[in-house]
């Protein structure tokens, strides 16, 4: 980015907030011999910028799938869809955003250093700038010393922390996160919900999470999305207003356990429909 | 308390026990005479009468240690010496008895046991574990000689079936400038060139085939089809094609190798998984980008695969289409005529070249594919 850019972002900077990401009417239908199914539809969403959005909802009811449209993964069938003001193969073509896949897919004959800059490799930054943003990037998720081991000696956390390190290193102001933790135990998760919390904080990047618990979901977001299946569709938007600096301590406050209830009072009402 | 009593060397104290008792040899023809007597040779004496005692004692008890397997190995040793001393110097070759074939046995249970002791050695000392892995198929292997060496001289096995080991041997170090331009003709002219021209075309050619969707539906099974043909078929057409020398037999060998590469790349570089392409997509990486950085290092142990198949294929295909017209110089050329001339030990000199090549060349591609795939989950080595 040159200063010229910089400066226009700050200049551009409104303030309400800059939509990051602009979803309207967007609907998915996959064509599979058993006939169409409809994975998506009449979804309308905005992500503003520095935004913590979740995504929640049972399976199925295309939560991962959106966050695929939004990553240019899955093509939408229908309604619009904008990154930053471009289409999502535009926005990926310019390395808009950052992927944490659900399970760590690093590359196994790659050191845990250059699974990191395997993004940067690929950027063509040069050699040095490579290393060193490697090493601001495990720093961040505490994996500095690591670097040369292989992902196979590695706890399955530490895999999925390399694999955010990975997604951090080049620096892109959108994370697209689609269930990171959900293969680890709930110590390791809580501990990675904390880490993450204060690197959004840090960084004042725009996330978006997908998960399927509602603690996670309420401890971590800003905006919570409820989905629901067949065909999967938004059926409430949750904001919250806890501190950007929170702690695991307000799992237990009446705000928390309130907009838990409300989650979970989403999600049922989602369920009743398909009987 | 229950004792429990090591078989192997019971077998081998009672075979040793008996071997003093019953003859050493059979009866001359001529003279109407034992060949020889125990009792005249007093190595072999000694060496039934440790056997004895080996086996006894360790009978008793037990062969627990790696030591105790060396030592029971020294005694299985020495005895080996005695025993082929005893058919060359003694004259028993041809002539061996009972108490002979007695002895031997003795000694196979020493070794089957000593070896069966080094083979369970564990060791967490690289070292010691890496000679103890060397050991084994070292020692097994030199028994076979034994056996082979002593069943075909104690029958007096007629040397145009079966040549003893050591003939052969000796055929092989008197006549290394053959073998040696027998070597450069067949290995390093044919066998290298035609195994880098198939197996690299083949690697080209699945790239292609990956890339081109029509290739992968045409190609292909023409490929199979091609791999089908009959060596023996092929090989006088590439003679004709392209003559006598090193040429037409890497012809073969570049049929011969082409398919199973090709076969195994392609499998390989569909092996990278749906997420590690999904990865790369989200940084929006090219076609080759993704091919060199992802594609082709998840294929290598495919691809390896078809360089380990191919290292003995090519070898084979060489030496077998030589028969077919071929300078007079080469090992299969050397293996069609020397059988012709009854030269059985020249042959197997040949053969032993070859097996001695083919192994030795599986060796370094092995060597490289633990090396170059070393990420692998079977070559995977924890280091913490």
């Amino acid at each position: 980015m040159t200063l010229k850019q910089v400066v226009n972002n700050v200049a551009e900077m409104p303030a309400s907030k800059k939509a990051v990401v602009d979803i309207k009417k967007l609907s998915l239908t996959f064509q599979t011999a058993d006939g169409p199914v409809y994975a998506l539809s009449d979804v309308d969403l905005t992500i503003e910028e520095g935004d913590f959005v979740s995504f929640i909802g049972p399976s199925g009811c295309g939560k991962t799938t959106l966050l695929r449209v939004i990553a240019d993964l899955e093509q939408a069938t229908g309604g619009d869809i904008s990154i930053n003001g471009v289409s999502p193969h535009e926005a990926r073509e310019q390395r808009a955003y950052g992927y944490v896949f659900q399970a760590p897919a690093l590359l196994p004959w790659r050191s845990i250093e250059r699974n990191v800059t395997l993004p940067l490799e690929i950027m063509e930054i040069s050699k040095e700038e490579r290393i060193k943003r490697a090493q601001e990037a495990l720093k961040l998720v505490e994996l500095n010393g690591f670097e040369k081991k292989f992902p196979w000696q590695l706890s399955g956390g530490m895999q999925q922390r390399a694999s955010i390190a990975r997604a951090l290193s080049f620096d892109a102001d959108l994370l697209l996160m689609d269930e990171p933790f959900g293969a680890l135990d709930e110590i390791v998760r809580d501990h990675l919900n904390e880490q993450l919390l204060k690197l959004w904080a840090r960084t004042n990047k725009t996330v978006a999470f997908v998960t399927h618990s509602i603690p996670e979901a309420v401890y971590l977001s800003t905006k919570i999305v409820v989905m629901s299946p067949r065909p999967g569709r938004i059926i409430d938007v949750i904001e919250t207003d806890f501190p950007k600096d929170r702690t695991l301590d307000i799992r237990e406050t009446p705000e928390f356990l309130e907009i838990a209830h409300r989650v979970r009072e989403g999600l049922r009402a989602g369920h009743s429909n398909d009987d | 308390m229950t004792m429990k009593l090591d078989k192997f060397c019971l077998v081998a104290a009672i075979a040793a026990l008996l071997a003093l008792i019953f003859p050493l040899s059979g009866i001359d023809g001529d003279t109407g005479k034992q060949v020889a007597f125990v009792g005249d040779i007093p190595g072999l004496a000694i060496a039934m009468a440790l056997c004895v005692i080996a086996g006894a004692a360790f009978t008793w008890l037990g062969v627990r240690s790696v030591k105790a397997g060396i030592a029971i190995l020294a005694v299985a040793v020495f005895g080996c010496w005695q025993a082929v001393s005893v058919l060359y110097d003694h004259g028993v070759a041809g002539y061996a008895g009972l108490g002979f074939w007695l002895f031997i046995l003795s000694l196979w249970a020493f070794v089957w046991r000593g070896i069966d002791v080094i083979a369970n050695f564990h060791s967490l000392d690289r070292g010691k574990q890496h000679l103890a892995n060397v050991i084994v198929p070292v020692a097994f292997g030199v028994w076979l000689l034994f056996v082979w060496e002593v069943v075909v001289s104690g029958f007096g096995v007629p040397q145009v079936l079966l040549p003893p080991p050591s003939m052969i041997g000796e055929r092989f170090v008197n006549s290394t400038d053959i073998l040696a331009s027998d070597f450069h003709q067949t290995f390093v002219k044919a066998v290298l060139s035609g195994y880098v021209m198939g197996c690299g075309s083949a690697f080209i050619v699945a790239i292609a085939v990956d890339r081109v969707p029509f290739l992968k539906r045409g190609l292909l099974p023409l490929g199979n089809m091609v791999s089908a043909l009959p060596i023996i078929g092929v090989a006088p057409i590439m003679v004709m094609w392209f003559g006598f020398d090193w040429q037409s037999k890497a012809a073969v060998i570049v049929i011969m190798t082409f398919f199973p590469m090709l076969v195994n790349t392609v499998t390989g570089l569909n092996a990278a998984g749906k997420l590690e392409k999904d990865l790369m997509a989200t940084y929006a990486s090219g076609y080759w980008s993704t091919l060199f950085r992802l594609r082709l290092p998840a294929a290598m142990p495919f691809v390896f695969n078809a360089l380990k198949i191919n290292s003995t294929l090519a070898l084979i295909g060489a030496i077998v289409a030589e028969f077919f017209g071929t300078p007079i110089v080469g090992m299969g050329f050397r293996i069609s005529t020397e059988v012709g001339r009854m030269n059985i030990d020249m042959v197997w000199a040949e053969i032993a070249l070859a097996a001695l090549a083919g192994t030795a060349f599986y060796g370094a591609v092995a060597y490289i594919e633990r090396k170059a795939t070393s990420w692998h989950p079977s070559f995977r080595v924890r280091r913490h």
